[in-house]
């Protein structure tokens, strides 16, 4: 992440959402237009952190039946044309558990999977799970919020690996107030915590947005917004084309901002 | 015959993770991790503070009006012919059920906490009703969340929610039902966490939870146990009590955890039947699993997906189940079965009918297995069935399944 000074763009989809015939076209479209790193959402029943936009993603994946298996079926399909781009899959606990953490780590890993983050495993569940992800050579990211005591950075670094990323907001994804400067000021404290770049993600929704966090942080996290453009422009015909069409317009546009020499 | 241990393995659960054994936890995004930490500091300081059990008893005394009366269904008991059943009245409380002994504690919690806002997920509509009433009493700024289909069900408790002063969101997430209400909570609270206690209703959700409802809740065993050797002479042979979250169950079991003489049975939802997958058993048909901060027994797919549950009560309407009883059911300590919808059903009218009380659906199905059990123990015998709350929330639902609408 953050080569040569180019501030790394993560963005966020949901598996299977709003088609799984969609999400492997979907994701060379992201990299095709800007994305360094993909991150990939496991469908859940129940996604606790989400706002409407990206609970409405898992709705419709989990409609066509998108399971974990089926999630890294995608990915390894990704992988036959793409073998470079860092992924990582974000989802929730439970899928995870009732795989099995080494059974999870070995199909993951296989399927060519570089990183996971469980959104609701904190360091203080996450030792069962950690040594499975270390044999296989998986990095686990960790998220820190703005309500993180300062001291508890240290027990989340321990842990952690790939980057840290940074919650940018208390609410949940697509949430709307964004403060740089409180951002920039928390950035900070991590860095003196830890060598990990830090990516921030949570209410990052255009060139505009983006190009501000950027300039605080090592990478930034684009979900809602794009998976709130890919399910309008799919629309009730199903017009994948203009899915992807959309998601480029999108990517390419903050990649443009991201880019840009910070004013 | 009453051999109490102590120092016995229930006195030390949860452990400083809030772990039961395999089970419990705290599995929530990071955000929340530093508001568990802190309501648990406030908590043990508090648990341990003269003052606070003082106003809380007090409150218990004389605003809850406990104690609540342990009753000899007398007339019951001698039709089914068997064991003696005695009945917990915490459907005499106020507001009509158990929860209020839980939101009363903390109520007083937030107080001390200087937090504004309360916030409460609900499924019947007792919790959320509890949540409203203390909120009112405190001036506190109160948000329920409840499935659609709940709000649907439980018009009668929507309502008394907005008469108390509270905000109901309607939830139409997921299956619109309790667990989506909790997911919705759970989301408003990490918006909202400087200035926001989340009162959770049942002994599940991320540590501390689990342990401060069951300690809240505990006053019902506590004094379900002191009325069975004054009125009784001896404890009673078994506990029975109904189990969605299972608060109303842990409150009347764990003071008796350590009294090896007393058999304990934990009544799950079975809905149609747990052959129809149409129920809400996890205990009985699920398999361990993650969800709403805890470890625990869920009722989920072969993809690790959380599946629609059914219940007559939408009280039970609920996957999983406090982390507790998840490790109570490993050890063997409590029996954990289940009753249907038609036999819950059965011993709302019969109770109704034969004792002049009328149960909340919930409780019933604590009943019909009372029923079952005692007509299988002796005269010698006797049960104490928890009747956690009153049936009138419920009398839309009994009149549809009858054909009668208002």
């Amino acid at each position: 992440m953050s080569q040569q000074g180019r501030k790394a763009l993560l963005t966020y989809v949901v598996a299977g959402d709003p088609h799984p015939a969609l999400t492997v076209p979907l994701l060379h479209e992201l990299v095709a237009s800007g994305a360094d790193i993909i991150e990939l959402g496991v469908p859940f029943s129940d996604p606790m952190s989400e706002g409407p936009v990206i609970q409405l993603g898992h709705e419709r994946a989990l409609a066509h039946d998108v399971s974990l298996t089926r999630v890294l079926e995608m990915v390894r399909e990704f992988r036959r044309d793409d073998s470079d781009t860092p992924l990582l899959l974000m989802g929730y606990a439970n899928p995870v558990e009732h795989m099995g953490h080494a059974a999870f780590a070995d199909a993951a890993s296989a399927a060519g999977v570089d990183a996971l983050l469980t959104v609701d495993v904190p360091p203080e569940e996450v030792a069962g799970l950690n040594a499975e992800l270390r044999r296989v050579g998986m990095d686990n990211i960790f998220l820190v919020a703005p309500t993180t005591p300062e001291q508890r950075i240290e027990r989340i670094v321990a842990e952690a690996s790939g980057f840290i990323y940074y919650v940018s907001l208390k609410g949940v994804t697509g949430a709307g107030h964004l403060d740089t400067q409180d951002v920039a000021r928390h950035v900070g404290i991590i860095r003196e915590h830890c060598t990990l770049p830090v990516a921030v993600g949570f209410g990052i929704k255009d060139a505009d947005s983006a190009r501000r966090v950027a300039a605080e942080a090592d990478g930034v996290v684009v979900g809602s917004a794009l998976v709130d453009a890919i399910v309008g422009a799919y629309g009730e015909r199903g017009d994948g084309g203009a899915a992807r069409h959309a998601a480029a317009e999108l990517v390419g546009g903050i990649r443009r901002g991201i880019d840009q020499p910070a004013s | 015959m009453t051999s109490k241990t102590d120092d016995s393995v229930f006195a030390m659960v949860p452990d400083a993770d809030g772990r039961f054994g395999a089970y419990g936890g705290k599995y929530v995004a990071e955000t929340l991790m530093s508001a568990l930490a802190e309501l648990e500091s406030v908590y043990r300081e508090l648990s341990a503070d003269s003052q606070f059990q003082r106003e809380l008893d007090e409150d218990l005394a004389h605003y809850v009006g406990r104690p609540s009366p342990l009753y000899e269904a007398r007339r019951w008991s001698d039709d089914i012919g068997g064991a003696r059943i005695f009945l917990k009245r915490e459907d005499l409380n106020h507001t009509g059920a158990h929860k209020v002994n839980n939101t009363v504690g903390q109520a007083l919690l937030a107080k001390h906490m200087g937090k504004r806002r309360v916030i409460a997920e609900t499924g019947a509509g007792q919790h959320g009703v509890a949540t409203a009433t203390i909120a009112a009493r405190l001036g506190l700024e109160c948000h329920v969340f409840m499935g659609e289909e709940d709000v649907r069900r439980q018009a009668l408790n929507v309502y008394r929610m907005k008469l108390l002063g509270a905000e109901v969101i309607p939830v139409t997430s997921g299956s619109r039902t309790l667990k989506d209400a909790m997911n919705e909570a759970m989301r408003d609270w990490v918006t909202h966490v400087d200035d926001t206690f989340y009162i959770i209703g049942t002994v599940a959700g991320p540590h501390p939870y689990p342990l401060l409802v069951r300690d809240f809740q505990c006053v019902i065993g506590r004094e379900a146990r002191a009325q069975c050797l004054q009125q009784a002479g001896r404890l009673p042979d078994a506990l029975v009590a109904c189990v969605g979250g299972g608060s109303n169950a842990i409150g009347l079991f764990h003071p008796f955890l350590g009294d090896e003489s007393v058999a304990m049975y934990g009544v799950e939802a079975g809905g149609h039947g747990i052959a129809t997958a149409q129920h809400a058993a996890p205990l009985n048909a699920g398999t361990p699993g993650v969800l709403h901060g805890n470890r625990t027994y869920l009722m989920q797919d072969d993809n690790g997906q959380i599946m629609h549950t059914h219940s007559i009560s939408a009280g039970l309407d609920y996957p999983g189940v406090g982390p507790e009883h998840a490790w109570l059911k490993d050890i063997g300590r409590v029996n954990y079965v289940v009753a249907n919808d038609d036999e819950a059903l059965a011993a709302f009218h019969t109770l109704t009918r034969v004792e002049g009380i009328m149960p909340a659906l919930e409780s019933s199905h604590a009943l019909a297995y009372a029923a079952r059990l005692a007509a299988q123990m002796t005269s010698e015998q006797f049960i104490v069935v928890n009747l956690s709350g009153r049936g009138d929330k419920d009398i839309h639902t009994v009149a549809e399944i009858d054909g009668i609408s208002f």
